[in-house]
């Protein structure tokens, strides 16, 4: 586990505009000892090998069925499944907390594979609205367009989109990076929290509003900044993460990440204080 | 939530009856309580197509008052009689349910009197005039309204089409989408979404003379229309006067005798996806409205906040 009180991993956050608190307390390492990783399972998940591939056909099922029928190919071991004729069904792929490779030949509805934690997603075709939803972990790869809420509270992994997406993307993200080779519409990363979004293209209206925190790197044009979202300078350590991260969501070869513009939470809007609700309540 | 779906053929006509049936059933989730159609069909242009109704559907959830049929029959004889007065001809007519009726009429004078005169009737509310308009809506879903009306075989160029979950007026048809564009022919409107400022809206439009059936705040949209029409605005110039016309949340489809057009709201709060080519363009609040007539594999987007399009047949 990384050791979140070292002065180089905090003036590096710091430098890309993010959280300044240290974190102090308990942490997951307390839970999650790496001499018990090899013997930690999540309940419902399944030994998969990504070498056993299977193709089903989900044309004439329901959401559900065809969920069912993912998670009784894993736990035969399929670690590649192939999912054909998905005509743009809601909730396909969802709660998948197992190591997979997924491929949708095709587009998906609403709620595409949302609530997932470890799979690498691929989806050939569009996404409807909130797609991974509370994705925890893995990476899912749209190679069209997507629909608005994108990325919606994600906490981790990478999601991206080569195409263009919708409004709100990245709405309560808490963490992971979500990656838009085109454009994207009004209230991009409203009300963030951490995590980082990337739009190559233009952004609509209200970028950035009420974020806590986090970053949003824009290469397009902005239509408007919103509440306490505020412009900062790119630093070597964004660059690099952003040539990196490109590489890694296979777009914007060649494309001057340098250029882009970098915004943070200008945290003006920020209420908060430090004290317990029982703290509180003995202070007044 | 409610649905909504439109379609339009450039340069050619299709079933678009049982497209947008289909397309509509496949919304069904999203509105189960009544299905409209504005569908624009080949007629020969001659004559207006008048629909309209003399009760509500009171059977399927409905929240009207039962009346007996009987006093459908009456209100029908006295529309007989305005329309003579009127001087409109009356060429062919079809009674196509207890309470509601399609009429060809001839008629070539102020359309905004005629529906003044016709709509004085107790409880008479047309639901469309126009030389390709054909207007239905009644409870239940998009197959049974279809089935109830024979739209399954309608054949033309473009229609748009509602499937409502009722959440600020009641279960009837005087609530139920599409909403014709009165005063003018061969327009309708289908909305998803919330209006907040309706109620500031209609007193204004009511005093200029415009006319509400319902008290359903998608009504507003074709009234707003109509009357930035009547005084000059072409179709698109008055959509784009409604994204700050009009607050709250919004997606919405207008068609003409020839045109479809889309909107949606400066928050992109409504859902829309879009497949456009060179020949079909194809809308509906979920992809798989667009899927149940294309099922192959297509490009697809939703369009962006405040965005206005408008496509000719």
């Amino acid at each position: 586990m990384a050791n979140l009180k070292t002065s180089e991993k905090k003036t590096k956050a710091q430098s890309m505009g993010m959280h300044t608190e240290t974190l102090t307390g308990k942490t997951q390492q307390k839970f999650f000892n790496p001499d018990e990783a090899e013997n930690f399972f999540y309940w419902g998940t399944y030994d998969v090998d990504f070498n056993k591939r299977t193709e089903i056909d989900v044309k004439d099922m329901d959401c559900k069925e065809a969920n069912e029928k993912i998670d009784s190919l894993m736990s035969e071991g399929y670690g590649t499944i192939v999912i054909k004729n998905p005509q743009g069904k809601h909730s396909l792929g969802v709660g998948i907390l197992n190591k997979l490779n997924l491929i949708f030949e095709g587009s998906l509805g609403y709620f595409g594979v949302g609530s997932i934690d470890g799979p690498i997603v691929r989806v050939n075709g569009r996404v409807g609205w909130s797609c991974a939803e509370n994705m925890m972990a893995g990476k899912v790869v749209i190679e069209k367009n997507a629909g608005s809420c994108f990325g919606a509270a994600i906490r981790g992994g990478d999601l991206i989109c080569k195409g263009s997406v919708g409004a709100r993307t990245g709405i309560d993200q808490k963490g992971g990076s979500i990656i838009v080779g085109g454009d994207a519409g009004a209230f991009t990363g409203f009300m963030m929290q951490r995590g980082r979004i990337v739009i190559l293209g233009d952004v609509g209206i209200n970028l950035g509003d009420s974020m806590y925190d986090g970053t949003i790197y824009v290469g397009g044009k902005i239509g408007s900044f919103g509440s306490d979202a505020v412009e900062s300078p790119m630093t070597k350590n964004d660059i690099e993460w952003l040539n990196r991260k490109l590489k890694v969501a296979e777009i914007g070869n060649n494309y001057d990440v340098s250029k882009m513009t970098k915004v943070v939470a200008g945290k003006k809007l920020w209420n908060y204080d430090a004290l317990e609700p029982t703290e509180k309540k003995g202070a007044i | 939530m409610c649905g909504i779906a439109g379609l339009i053929h450039r340069g050619k006509s299709s079933n678009v009856g049982e497209e947008l049936q289909n397309m509509l059933q496949a919304l069904k989730h999203r509105g189960p309580d009544s299905t409209g159609y504005a569908l624009y069909a080949n007629n020969d242009g001659q004559n207006f197509i008048l629909r309209f109704k003399v009760g509500e559907n009171v059977g399927e959830g409905s929240t009207s008052i039962n009346e007996d049929e009987s006093v459908y029959d009456e209100r029908k004889k006295i529309v007989d009689k305005k329309l003579s007065e009127l001087g409109a001809s009356l060429v062919k007519e079809e009674k196509l349910t207890p309470y509601s009726y399609r009429y060809e009429i001839k008629y070539d004078k102020d359309l905004m009197e005629f529906s003044k005169a016709i709509e004085s009737i107790q409880s008479v509310e047309i639901l469309s005039i126009g030389k390709s308009l054909e207007l239905i809506k009644d409870l239940g879903d998009a197959t049974a309204v279809s089935e109830r009306y024979g739209l399954n075989k309608v054949q033309g160029t473009h229609g748009i089409g509602h499937a409502r979950m009722a959440t600020e007026s009641g279960v009837d048809i005087k609530s139920a989408h599409p909403f014709w564009g009165y005063p003018f022919a061969d327009v309708s409107v289908v909305h998803n979404g919330q209006l907040t400022n309706y109620w500031n809206n209609r007193r204004v439009l009511e005093n200029k003379g415009m006319r509400f059936m319902s008290e359903c705040d998608s009504e507003l949209i074709a009234v707003f229309l109509a009357e930035k029409m009547r005084n000059g605005a072409t179709l698109e110039e008055g959509m784009r006067e409604s994204l700050t016309g009009l607050d709250g949340v919004f997606t919405y489809f207008v068609a003409t005798k020839d045109s479809l057009g889309m909107a949606k709201d400066t928050m992109a709060a409504k859902p829309l996806v879009l497949y456009e080519s060179d020949d079909l363009v194809a809308m509906g609040s979920e992809e798989i409205a667009i899927r149940s007539i294309l099922p192959q594999e297509i490009e697809t987007y939703d369009p962006f906040d405040g965005e206005v399009k408008v496509w000719q047949t």
